[in-house]
């Protein structure tokens, strides 16, 4: 019967529906509003705060004219190169990779090591990393020890001392990831490398990689889409400065909606921040699928 | 996705937890550096629900600091659900916050008030917004001056009291110093990004505005550019800071900076002078955050000059708070008389005092209380007579922002003074459009 079978076919989607719901309200939304607000000259005070035009595509239009929004572009995928793709997933890979061949002893320290930063809230681990780069900061003061003039990292190279930050309160979430896809690796396949000749480097290019391949793929769309949102470890160690110097486009963002309180042109910047974000998932997504025969 | 994120919370809105139709929501600045304001509506609030049986005073302090409280309270006011009843308000976000709907004309209810006489003419201004309304009520003002440290200076030479008559004498003064105590910062002026609106406040406006040029021409209702007094402070700053006369540029940068001002540099006789707002007894006398019994000896105040000397001779900057009534409050009547109490003589003279505000009120001015509250009350107070304000519209953050940046690029060295003036100009043009800008 059609009807029955119609049913039982929207029947079998019932379990999905609370999670479908709450995607829909706590992100949909939130995405469409921010879409919709930057499509208008919104602002945070004076005449258009409450009563908000319709300007079209014209945010849009003055932010690729803004000479701040490229170099925040590549600070942004410097940003999500070195502290994500780069720093935490290799990182975290070669820890994994390491501590399987450790002994108990140091491969529980350094993962307890590596996991307390992933563990402390970011306005904690922000705060840390600060005390750490800071002029008076643990870093100089370490220099200093061993008579090395430290410098002030925050405002000589702001972005390298957040790239670190970001690698350092990170790479916990891709070591334990890696670590569980590692144990999945069947050792037989290993062993026979092994019995064919395959020194270390050959069996992890060779055999260990292509079979965790899902694992990485899907650790590097996570770290990506986290890293690209990273707001608060950069706006408490630099606010984005020097100058731009570290302003990613979650800071200008901010800084145009609350700072400016142009909500219009912030909510802008946000969108096209989530257009990326897509695109990068969109690309793991693929290699994801490429995987299966 | 955070920042958009954080759009919509703001968006959305809680149920108004109140309800009642009895009690009045207060929002205000509260800091572990300031907290003259809480305590003043602690007192007002116990004042007022004895006097007024059945009502109930929420207070709601947000800890922040001027810029992220202005953004948390402009949030608020965006819906009507979560907007207070009376709250601590900037005088120059006034107008953007009248045009926006934000706050509720006072003038029927002033008038019916025994005490808005007593409020001096000039500060009453702050209140109202360009339809002649009046929409706040001024809480204290503040002047800005250059406060000097008396050891550093007699220790250089410098015949005391110290008044500065022009730049060179800033310079010569701080050259000075700098030759007899290598270790002391000789006079630090603010500048760059990391010190926010303090860099412009306490900083590049008393250069500006004592070169005869200005920010703003309000005849045309342009924004100036290309002046000569622009680049001239500028130059002023670069000088300043590449001889090493102030902080080095990264110090300068670092938001916090402040707080060694006046927690470690100015009581070490670690730093000669520098410009800060009248404010500063507030920070060292008893019960401030860094209290320091010797102030009143040690320190001491100077008018900053005029480029060249020319009349007025002196420069200042005022800024100030105002508290104002929303304009979808359920019970206005109730929130203007709230208002009242916590700006009554007794609740106004102890504030002025404790946070060392200059008096908005005559009754308050003519205290003994207040003219004995610190050692240089009239000193800063006289600068009223010469104090200048911002422009307050809604483009000025951004202005004021374009004007940080030039004073960063100039003291990190990054840009000429010349080429950061032009810099300037074209942000300038960038944000009000080239027609609103006018070149003197």
């Amino acid at each position: 019967m059609p009807a029955s079978h119609r049913t039982r076919h929207a029947l079998r989607y019932l379990p999905v529906l609370p999670a479908v719901v709450l995607l829909l309200v706590f992100l949909a939304g939130p995405v469409l509003w921010a879409f919709h607000a930057s499509l208008t000259n919104a602002g945070l005070t004076g005449r258009h705060a409450r009563n908000p035009d319709w300007v079209g595509l014209e945010n849009y239009q003055r932010l690729f004219q803004d000479p701040v929004f490229p170099l925040s572009l590549a600070l942004t995928l410097l940003f999500v190169a070195g502290s994500a793709i780069l720093g935490q997933n290799v990182l975290g890979l070669a820890l994994a990779v390491l501590m399987r061949r450790a002994r108990p002893v140091v491969s529980a320290t350094v993962g307890t090591a590596v996991v307390a930063a992933w563990v402390l809230p970011e306005i904690v681990a922000a705060f840390a990393a600060y005390a750490f780069f800071s002029r008076d900061g643990t870093l100089n003061q370490l220099l200093g020890s061993v008579g090395v003039a430290g410098t002030d990292w925050l405002y000589a190279v702001p972005m390298a001392a957040v790239v670190l930050a970001n690698v350092w309160r990170g790479t916990a979430f891709s070591m334990l990831v890696y670590r569980s896809a590692l144990g999945g690796v069947p050792g037989e396949l290993t062993e026979a490398a092994q019995m064919d000749g395959a020194g270390a480097w050959q069996r992890l290019a060779l055999i260990t990689l292509p079979v965790i391949r899902g694992s990485i793929a899907t650790n590097l769309m996570l770290v990506t889409l986290q890293t690209l949102a990273v707001f608060t470890l950069i706006w408490v160690m630099t606010g984005g400065g020097p100058a731009t110097g570290s302003t990613t486009l979650p800071v200008l963002a901010y800084q145009e909606a609350f700072k400016f309180g142009d909500i219009g042109y912030g909510t802008a910047v946000a969108s096209v921040l989530i257009l990326i974000g897509a695109v990068f998932g969109a690309v793991y997504l693929r290699l994801l699928r490429e995987q299966r025969p | 996705m955070v920042a958009a994120a954080a759009m919509v919370l703001a968006a959305c809105t809680p149920a108004d937890p109140a309800g009642g139709d009895r009690t009045i929501k207060v929002a205000y600045q509260k800091t572990d550096s300031f907290t003259a304001l809480d305590t003043m509506f602690q007192d007002a609030k116990k004042e007022f629900e004895a006097a007024n049986e059945g009502v109930k005073v929420d207070l709601q302090p947000i800890q922040a600091n001027d810029d992220d409280y202005g953004t948390k309270l402009a949030l608020a006011l965006r819906s009507p659900s979560t907007a207070p009843d009376v709250f601590y308000e900037d005088t120059f976000k006034v107008r953007s916050d009248v045009d926006a709907g934000y706050l509720l004309n006072l003038d029927s209810r002033l008038s019916g008030w025994g005490d808005w006489d007593k409020f001096d003419a000039g500060a009453k201004e702050a209140g109202k917004a360009d339809d002649g309304g009046t929409y706040a009520v001024p809480l204290g003002t503040d002047t800005r001056a250059i406060w000097y440290n008396k050891k550093v200076l007699g220790a250089a030479g410098i015949g005391l009291p110290w008044r500065p008559s022009s730049w060179q004498d800033i310079l010569d003064t701080a050259r000075k110093i700098k030759a007899s105590q290598p270790d002391v910062v000789p006079f630090n002026m603010y500048a760059g990004k990391g010190t926010g609106e303090g860099s412009v406040m306490q900083g590049f406006y008393e250069l500006l505005y004592g070169t005869g040029a200005g920010l703003y021409d309000p005849d045309s209702k342009k924004w100036v550019v290309g002046s000569a007094g622009f680049k001239d402070s500028l130059t002023f700053l670069h000088t300043l800071y590449a001889e090493n006369l102030a902080v080095p540029p990264a110090e300068a940068l670092d938001p916090n900076i402040w707080k060694k001002v006046f927690g470690e540099w100015f009581p070490k006789a670690k730093l000669g002078a520098t410009v800060e707002g009248s404010y500063a007894p507030s920070f060292w006398q008893k019960g401030g955050n860094y209290a320091w019994p010797e102030y009143g000896q040690d320190m001491a105040v100077a008018p900053f000059p005029t480029q060249d000397g020319t009349a007025p001779g002196a420069v200042s900057m005022s800024g100030g708070w105002t508290l104002a009534v929303g304009a979808e409050t359920k019970q206005p009547d109730l929130a203007f008389n709230f208002l009242t109490t916590a700006l009554n003589a007794r609740n106004s003279l102890a504030f002025t005092v404790n946070s060392s505000q200059i008096a908005v009120r005559k009754d308050v001015a003519a205290d003994p209380g207040y003219q004995s509250g610190n050692p240089f009350v009239k000193d800063v107070s006289d600068l009223v007579a010469v104090t200048r304000y911002r422009p307050a519209t809604s483009d000025y953050p951004r202005i004021s922002a374009a004007v940080q940046e030039a004073t960063e690029a100039v003291i990190t060295g990054s840009r000429t003074p010349e080429e950061a003036a032009a810099d300037y100009d074209a942000a300038v043009a960038g944000i009000v459009g080239g027609d609103k800008t006018i070149r003197k």
